[in-house]
């Protein structure tokens, strides 16, 4: 007895196929939509002068948002300063030193560090550090930023560093090495393309968080000297001109976003083709 | 003729440990000891590995391990080195001694540094050729380029590599045949001049010519340093080695001269492996 | 040869080095440091949590669990009451999965299943960049592309349909519960569909290849064998996605209108939590007001631990059966 698929199950297959692309098509459609509108607009209001102005005051038109994107440039530097080292340091450990029990209570609570919604972050930023200092500054910014820095650097840190073959550990142990130097001389430079653009991913996600910012950095229309005065950051202005009635700072607004995302997505596409390349490039 | 006795480590379960009945039949006639163990026992956890293991390594010479797999020949090699410390949960009692020196109670990096490991897998750093076989030196305090240089070039021919890489030293060692990188692993070792040489079946993931240089060269440098190898190839041991201990379920059988040990074993165990009965 | 013997005497150490050698080898103090790194994070998270309760403290002596259950929001006369905002953030984050859970859900299937490898990890690779936009860039297209693109083809279409319902009441202009929900849908689309697509990667190809063997059409194989082993790491997708749309505030305050409603409508305006402490926050004043957009925050932070813990704990059933 032969049995034959019934055209209506051939049908439904086919039916469900295209339907399925078809969502897949949308949700495609609607990146290249961003990103194409964003670089109509965007691009057409960028201006030699939008990248080393300063805004102009209210009324006036022209300008840009030179020390805005100084500002996420000091900002960020100071997130990494802070996020980087304690995330890999912490990362080194739950790979290499920590017993089971501590190492799964840890992991819990980076996990519940990584679920703290951003604006939380920030409430948190300015009572610890905007209020007592009785103001707004690049450094309650910052420190904001860093502290969302870290889950994701923990826990990148801890994969790449496991995924270095025991193998080598102990060749190195056998040449009489300490653990230490194992750790630091071996280990890490086996995972370092994975945990650079690691970092590289963190710091691009961090780069576009606006709401921490809102109350801790909060903004500027002029330059910012140091870290302990309040700073413009790129995600801000943006949104800041976003909202504005005045129709030039909506131009200057996608322009700001044109820069903003390009920036985010160079750096992803770049980190995330160095992880395809990654340990597959150590063997020829 | 017998290595002084010393003081035994805090880690030896029984003080005053026994002398073995028999003077092992490695040392004969002025041969110098260069490892000395007595009544070795190692725990994983509360399994017991090796049972009671004395034996004698003399110096500047060829010693090989045989036995079945599991038969604890990989483990007492790893025990000598106390590689075995960086598994959690083990435990090794009784007494190993180096020129007299008690092994078992010294700074372990210093222990590997004396000995040395080449593994059953390749495993080259992924460094340079140059820089893996300066890590070692470089790991012990050593920074003098000169130095450095020298000890590479010496260790690579040494390890029969040389000629082969060395024009290409700054290229990553992962560009390697695996019979090279083994070779570079030999190199990496003899860098820090070990003074004993222990191998864990090193040409057992390579092809019979891979394997022929690896043994030719085993053969040259046994006059610069002490040689440890197991292997489950009894052509190998038979080849290379001058002595040769035989191991099953965790104990030494036998360990003696090889033809002896080939040609006209003492126990019965011994016999039957070598002569493929089982194993 | 002369160099030989310097490397035999310089690395001729004492068999038992001093203290001071030790340290420089380096295990104490990478060992202390590393561990401190893990402690600091313990103590951050620890101040988080600490911080938030402390403040909010004004507001929890005043109002007790009252707050959540009112809906005055009056900061002049000193009136606190969470429930609008509360309101918002389920309302839009609810029409937010209504919309992308299926969508993402379909595309998840798709590119795990139907889709070449080449065309799926490449289409993979897009929507992974998709999460990557900020948020405030999603805002941005919301106000000025999707809120006009909502008012002049969407609304018709439903108040001409569904006129009648509550839901689509009253007037449109511009910022709404709707327009928020649509961003967020887009915002959230994307984690979907990632996650959902490595769970279904996930499921063995043994099961599927006895359903294939058996003569199943590719559809009936996803639909009967793969899903349903998929299904508890898809739940968890769509709670992982919830936890972010609860805690999304750029793309929700600048097209939900930031007015404290409770109303069936979708076209009103409204107010999620995140979108009021984004916008109030700085210029609160007031113990009694800081402290209540702060407990807000904390209300916030607790929602997002409970769903991330249900997300994880379906997660983690699928790959167990998964793997067995």
């Amino acid at each position: 007895m032969t049995m034959e698929i019934s055209s209506s199950r051939k049908l439904v297959n086919a039916v469900m196929l295209s339907l399925s692309g078809l969502c897949t098509v949308l949700v495609i459609g609607v990146l290249f939509f961003i990103l194409g509108y964003l670089l109509v607009h965007g691009a057409s209001s960028l201006n030699w002068a939008f990248f080393t102005q300063l805004p102009k005051p209210s009324g006036e038109t022209g300008g840009g948002m030179a020390n805005a994107i100084v500002g996420s440039g000091k900002i960020l530097l100071l997130a990494a300063a802070i996020g980087v080292p304690i995330g890999l340091l912490a990362g080194v450990f739950l790979a290499e030193y920590s017993s089971k029990t501590y190492a799964f209570i840890v992991r819990y609570v980076v996990d519940l560090l990584n679920g703290v919604p951003s604006i939380v972050v920030g409430i948190v930023a300015y009572a610890l550090i905007v209020r007592p200092m009785k103001h707004f500054s690049a450094l309650a910014g910052g420190i904001a930023l860093g502290i969302m820095m870290i889950p994701i650097a923990v826990r990148t840190t801890e994969e790449f560093l496991r995924a270095v073959p025991n193998s080598l550990r102990e060749g190195a142990m056998a040449l009489g090495a300490t653990r230490a130097k194992t750790i630091f001389t071996v280990v890490v430079p086996a995972a370092i393309s994975g945990l650079a653009s690691g970092m590289m991913l963190n710091l691009a996600r961090v780069a576009g968080e606006t709401a921490p910012l809102l109350f801790t950095a909060l903004g500027n229309t002029f330059w910012s000297k140091g870290y302990l005065t309040p700073i413009a950051t790129l995600p801000v202005m943006i949104y800041n001109y976003a909202i504005a009635p005045q129709e030039d700072l909506h131009q200057q607004a996608w322009a700001g976003g044109f820069v903003l995302l390009t920036l985010v997505l160079v750096i992803n596409v770049t980190a995330r083709m160095i992880i395809a390349r990654g340990p597959a490039s150590q063997r020829r | 003729m017998a290595t002084p006795r010393q003081e035994l480590s805090h880690k030896t379960a029984n003080q005053g440990a026994t002398l073995p009945t028999e003077m092992p039949e490695t040392l004969k006639a002025g041969q110098k000891s260069k490892l000395s163990a007595k009544n070795i026992n190692f725990f994983y956890g509360s399994f017991q590995a090796l049972h009671d293991i004395s034996l004698e390594i003399p110096a500047n010479r060829v010693t090989a391990f045989i036995g079945p797999s599991g038969c604890g020949k990989s483990t007492f090699l790893r025990t000598m080195n106390r590689m075995n410390e960086t598994i959690r949960n083990t435990r090794v009692e009784g007494s190993l001694l180096v020129d007299g020196e008690n092994l078992l109670s010294m700074d372990v990096t210093y222990v590997r540094r004396r000995i040395g490991m080449v593994f059953q897998k390749s495993n080259p750093f992924p460094k340079s050729i140059f820089d893996n076989v300066a890590y070692g030196l470089r790991v012990n305090g050593i920074n003098q380029k000169s130095v450095i240089e020298e000890a590479v070039e010496r260790s690579l021919t040494h390890a029969a590599l040389w000629t082969e890489v060395k024009d290409k030293l700054q290229k990553p060692a992962s560009a390697l045949s695996g019979g090279q990188q083994q070779r570079l692993c030999i190199a990496r070792a003899l860098a820090v001049e070990p003074e004993v040489l222990l191998l864990d079946e090193p040409c057992s993931a390579l092809d019979p010519i891979a394997t022929l240089k690896i043994e030719e060269l085993l053969f040259q440098i046994k006059h610069i340093t002490t040689i440890v190898i197991v292997t489950h190839n009894m052509q190998q041991a038979a080849r290379l080695a001058d002595f040769t201990g035989f191991f099953l379920l965790g104990k030494l059988i036998e360990i003696g001269d090889t033809k002896k040990i080939f040609q006209n074993p003492g126990k019965k165990e011994t016999e039957d492996y070598v002569t493929g009965r089982f194993g | 040869m002369a160099s030989s013997t310097y490397i035999a005497d310089t690395l001729h150490r004492p068999a038992n080095r001093s203290f001071l050698a030790r340290l420089r080898g380096g295990d104490e103090v990478s060992y202390l440091l590393t561990l401190a790194a893990t402690v600091t994070i313990l103590l951050v998270v620890g101040l988080i949590v600490t911080e938030l309760w402390m403040n909010s403290q004004p507001t929890v002596k005043a109002f007790g669990w009252h707050f959540l259950a009112t809906s005055d929001w009056d900061p002049n006369a000193g009136k606190f009451g969470a429930l609008p905002f509360i309101y918002g953030t389920c309302v839009t984050s609810f029409l937010a999965l209504l919309i992308a859970v299926p969508l993402g859900v379909a595309s998840a299937v798709f590119l795990a299943e139907m889709a070449p490898p080449k065309l799926s990890n490449i289409l993979t690779f897009l929507i992974e960049l998709l999460a990557a936009v900020p948020s405030v860039i999603y805002g941005l297209l919301g106000i000025f592309v999707l809120v006009p693109l909502i008012r002049a083809y969407l609304v018709p279409v439903l108040k001409g349909a569904f006129g009648y319902l509550p839901l689509f009441e009253g007037s449109f202009y511009g910022v709404s519960f709707l327009s928020a929900g649509l961003v967020l849908s887009i915002m959230v689309v994307p984690f979907i569909i990632s996650v959902s697509r490595e769970v279904l990667l996930a499921v063995p190809v043994e099961q599927r290849e006895a359903a294939l063997a058996l003569g199943a059409t590719k559809w009936e194989t996803t639909w009967d064998i793969v899903l349903p082993n998929a299904s508890n790491g898809i739940f968890g997708s769509v709670f992982l996605a919830l936890a972010r749309a609860l805690g999304e505030t750029m793309a929700v305050t600048m097209v939900i209108g930031n007015t404290p409603r409770i109303t069936a409508s979708l076209m009103s305006p409204g107010y999620s939590i995140a979108a009021v402490i984004a916008n109030e926050f700085a210029e609160a004043s007031g113990d009694l007001y800081v402290s209540s957009l702060i407990f807000l925050g904390l209300v916030l932070f607790g929602l997002t631990i409970v769903i991330n813990a249900v997300a994880r704990l379906f997660i983690l059933t699928t790959t167990r059966r998964g793997g067995g």
